[in-house]
């Protein structure tokens, strides 16, 4: 057991975790967020994904304890204080089914359209690839964020 | 929740904020147990003996179960007994499940489950159809659907092809595994909450395995993180697994099945084995089809037979084909038991159909999209399915004229043409491709459905009805439905938990049906409860305004309110009104029941009306093969599709579009492949490969037919779950195109489904060497 802290979803949380316990399980069954779900357990699906510092990172496939004194996002911080735009037009355009893969890929297109505010069609399913979605074809989702970039010219 | 437009699904607001509820994320109780599977790693085995002794030991666990602990039936087959909830003498397939275990962290249970120790006595499996064919013995006598004569039609043909044909498994893919979650309540209560797309089967079969009553059983499913078929039965196992252990520790447990595993040991779409012979005209018109197909059920029936049954009812897709000889055989094999996917059957015998069309454009040197359109059943004659049914209603030839323009198909196809004869390693190709789907359980009983309806005093509506909601949309719809018939507004109206106390006795939502049942209960319920409110409000309208008398046929519900038509001045709200009836002692709450009139079939004869209509559909896709490496960009895809009137057309757009691409995965990229001792190898997302963002059409154009209502159904509306998975057939059919401009198509490609990149690359070295 080792304590560890890091800044979720913008508050600083302590926590012991023993060395072989994996982020996705820690933020699920300790921290009570949700958002990330498990898909696959070997970092190919992307349900996982939460923002590391930042970036994208699968859950699944880090250790907590790598995590010590690090930046965590989930989808509950990005709608803390109201729906991102984003998140809007994928509600509005009802671009999920299941929804399960939802949270990943609302992550993903985020980051992308942070790095990259116009991106092209081919770019956007580049940023999507390695989030599987089984209900959709994910054509809904990549008009919805094509659509968005040209709201925001 | 946002009261917006409110066309999206019911569920949107929770999906893009992360809050909606799976099992795995049902919050527990702190004596909560995790729940772990033993599964067999030899696919056929006489058991010799086993020793749980250190398992039990390992600290942390507090259950381990085997097949002497079960208090009742050891069976979890939905339809015949021959599947047994852990194996008892023998094994008869790798993931075949043997012991339970629970423990208060996954890591004992894991612990545990090392320490279990089984000696086995091996015994040769089967492990391919091939080889189970070779044997000769099915699961169970071929079935048959026979029309004209097809012996003296082959021999009167012009021309005739004959041949193999084979279709690959589908592993589904819902991206939430298998997972329940049960909790044991006073005496023999326990609730469910299940991942099932058939709840009150989970019920049946819970109850029987734990030898209780089914009144002590509930079965709650809330929503599914994608189905597909894959849990119309065998969510019911993970779920009597976890209620085996919580009746034992009388504590909550939970199981969720890790990827791999359920990858590895859960069924998946039968792989079919397809023999045909063909006669047809100069024309190319098909006189005659003898048709062969073979299923690989697994070691267990499952749905295996009702699955047969409807790739035989569509072995001749879109096509009146006069003289037909439709043969069905199921064969068991040592894998994990097969069951439903999207389609059921449709796809295998569908895929069949068209690549023989394929096959007869080719020998003919016509087009096959021209070839397809002359065989088209038509709209006063040749218009008697096999089975006998007619075909009313036939889309057929109107939607192929309007996509036919629309996507401008001979234009590119002659552009095609011209591009592979100027490029070597390049080759694209084109096919057009039609569905013609039909809707019903071909289980004539099962297709009924049952809702309960509730209006509160403030106005707002609960629907309660037998139907899943596992993405398809099924309780948005269901929420419209809802609202149109009360005339409310829709955040008016919740659509509940799907749950057994509250709708007892239901159907899996299965075979397209859904709405179209559970949407008729939920009709029937609110008429039950309007036909209460309306004299009070006409006796409230006369008390207030006398002469003319509000007469019952005057009111209408609409916007909220209930309304006298013909003296419009006269309106109160639907919250007024139900106060009224309350007060009045009138009963705001009504149970609404459906069952589809006129589907019926007899195996005896082969003849029926197993269908209460078809649902048709059409698509053209465009591909770009690589020849060098066998890879294949879908360059363009066109689709128009018939729903009837669209309940939702947010909704029926997603299902073409998620159904055409699950539809490629199958023809394209999807692979199964086992190891010589029946291990599969492509069990994760690294080997197995569904589309990905980067694999759709670059150009994807999607259509509904429009203004053709469809009568006798909930609001003139269609099914669409199943239909346009098969619409992704065109894709494969314009790979093999691809690969036939590499020998100007004067050969015919040999190339099954799935045609993988791999696949392809053979297919066009052997057309090198023909
Ligand atoms: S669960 Fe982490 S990538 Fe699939
Ligand atoms: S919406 Fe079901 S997996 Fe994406």
């Amino acid at each position: 057991m080792k304590k560890i802290s890091f800044i979720l979803n913008g508050e600083k949380r302590f926590i012991h975790v023993e060395p072989n316990e994996i982020l996705l399980d820690v933020l699920r069954d300790r921290m009570g967020t949700k958002s990330p779900k498990c898909g696959c357990d070997s970092g190919d699906c992307g349900a996982c994904t939460v923002m590391l510092n930042s970036k994208t990172a699968r859950s699944c496939m880090i250790f907590a304890i790598e995590t010590d004194g690090q930046e965590i996002v989930t989808l509950e911080g990005i709608s803390k204080s109201g729906l991102t735009p984003l998140q809007k037009i994928f509600l509005e355009q009802n671009v999920f089914q299941c929804g399960y893969c939802a949270p990943g890929m609302i992550l993903s297109a985020t980051e992308l359209l942070g790095k990259n505010p116009h991106p092209s069609r081919y770019e956007v399913q580049e940023a999507l690839a390695g989030n599987l979605c089984r209900c959709t074809g994910y054509t809904p989702i990549i008009d919805a964020v094509l659509e968005l970039t040209k709201k925001q010219v | 929740m946002t009261k917006d437009r409110n066309n999206h699904h019911e569920s949107a607001a929770y999906h893009v904020t992360g809050t909606a509820v799976y099992i795995d994320d049902i919050p527990v109780s702190s004596d909560a147990l995790t729940g772990k599977v033993f599964f067999s790693q030899v696919p056929h085995a006489e058991i010799r003996s086993f020793d749980l002794r250190e398992a039990k030991k390992v600290k942390g666990v507090f259950a381990v179960l085997s097949a002497k602990d079960i208090p009742g039936i050891n069976n979890m087959g939905p339809v015949v007994h021959d599947e047994p909830v852990l194996a008892e003498v023998s094994v008869q397939c790798i993931g075949q499940a043997m012991f339970l275990i629970a423990a208060d962290s996954e890591a004992s249970a894991e612990e545990a489950s090392g320490k279990i120790k089984v000696k086995f006595r091996e015994k040769k499996a089967i492990l391919t159809l091939e080889e189970a064919m070779k044997q000769g013995k099915p699961m169970y006598p071929a079935r048959f659907i026979i029309s004209g004569d097809v012996e003296s039609a082959l021999k009167r043909a012009d021309h005739v092809i004959g041949g193999e044909f084979h279709t690959g498994g589908q592993e589904h893919w819902y991206l939430e595994t298998h997972a329940a979650l049960c909790v044991p309540g006073e005496g023999d209560e326990m609730r469910v909450y299940a991942s099932s797309q058939h709840p009150s089967e989970t019920q049946t079969l819970v109850a029987e395995v734990l030898s209780v009553p089914k009144n002590v059983v509930e079965v709650e499913v809330k929503r599914m993180g994608g189905g597909f078929g894959g849990k119309e039965t065998q969510g019911n196992h993970i779920a009597i697994w976890a209620a085996l252990l919580a009746k034992t520790t009388r504590q909550p447990v939970k199981i969720r099945l890790c990827r791999d595993d359920d990858q590895k040991y859960t069924g998946k779409r039968h792989p079919f084995l397809i023999r045909y012979q063909a006669g047809f005209s100069k024309e190319g018109i098909l006189n005659a089809l003898d048709v062969d197909l073979n299923s690989n059920a697994g070691y267990a029936t499952d749905l295996s037979r009702a699955i047969l049954e409807r790739a035989m009812f569509h072995a001749e897709n879109a096509y009146f084909i006069p003289n037909i000889r439709i043969k069905g055989t199921v064969w068991k094999t040592n894998q994990p038991s097969n069951t439903a996917f999207r389609g059921f059957g449709g796809p295998q015998g569908i895929a069949a159909i068209e690549n023989i069309i394929d096959r007869i454009a080719r020998r003919l040197g016509l087009c096959s999209a021209e070839i397809r359109r002359r065989n088209f059943y038509g709209a006063r004659s040749r218009n008697k399915t096999p089975y006998g049914q007619i075909v009313k209603h036939n889309h057929l030839p109107l939607i192929y004229d309007k996509l036919l323009v629309s996507s401008q198909y001979l234009k590119r196809k002659n552009e095609i043409d011209a591009f592979n004869k100027k490029n070597e390693f390049f080759k694209k190709g084109i096919a057009l491709s039609p569905v013609k789907f039909g809707i019903s359980f071909t289980t004539s009983f099962l297709n009924q459905a049952g809702a309960l309806v509730h209006l509160y005093t403030d106005g707002t509506i609960l629907v309660n009805h037998g139907g899943t909601e596992m993405g398809q949309g099924l309780h948005t719809k269901i929420r419209r439905i809802a609202a149109k018939e009360f005339g409310a507004a829709i955040d008016k109206v919740v659509v509940n938990a799907t749950n057994t106390s509250r709708i007892p006795n239901t159907s899996a939502t299965a075979a397209s049906s859904g709405t179209d049942m559970n949407g008729m209960a939920v009709k029937d319920a609110i008429r039950q409860i309007k036909a209460g409110i309306l004299p009070i409000v006409a006796d409230h309208f006369n008390l207030k305004f006398g002469k003319p008398k509000t007469r019952l046929t005057d009111l209408v519900f609409s916007e909220d309110h209930v309304i006298d038509d013909r003296h419009k001045e006269r309106k109160i709200t639907l919250r007024e009104a139900a106060n009224l009836a309350y007060l009045q002692r009138v009963s705001l709450s009504a149970v609404g029941f459906y069952k589809t009139p006129g589907v019926f079939f007899d195996w005896n004869t082969g003849k029926g009306h197993p269908f209460y209509y078809f649902a048709f559909g059409m698509a053209v896709t465009e591909v770009l093969v690589d020849t060098l490496t066998g890879a294949v960009k879908i360059l363009r895809a066109d689709i128009l599709h018939d729903v009837g009137d669209s309940i939702e057309p947010l909704i029926d757009r997603g299902q073409i579009e998620g159904g055409y691409i699950q539809g490629v995965g199958w023809c394209t990229t999807e692979e199964l492949r086992w190891d010589e001792k029946g291990n599969l190898l492509t069990h994760s997302p690294d080997t197995y490969k569904i589309p990905t963002a980067a694999d759709i059409p670059d150009v994807f154009n999607v259509e509904l037919l429009k203004d053709h209502p469809n009568p006798g159904t909930i609001h003139h509306s269609k099914a669409v779950g199943e239909p346009p998975f098969m619409l992704g057939i065109s894709c494969w059919l314009a790979i093999k195109y691809a690969i036939s401009a590499s020998a100007n198509h004067r050969k015919e490609p040999e190339l099954n489904i799935p045609a993988t990149n791999e696949a392809i690359l053979f297919a066009l070295e052997k057309l090198k060497s023909k």
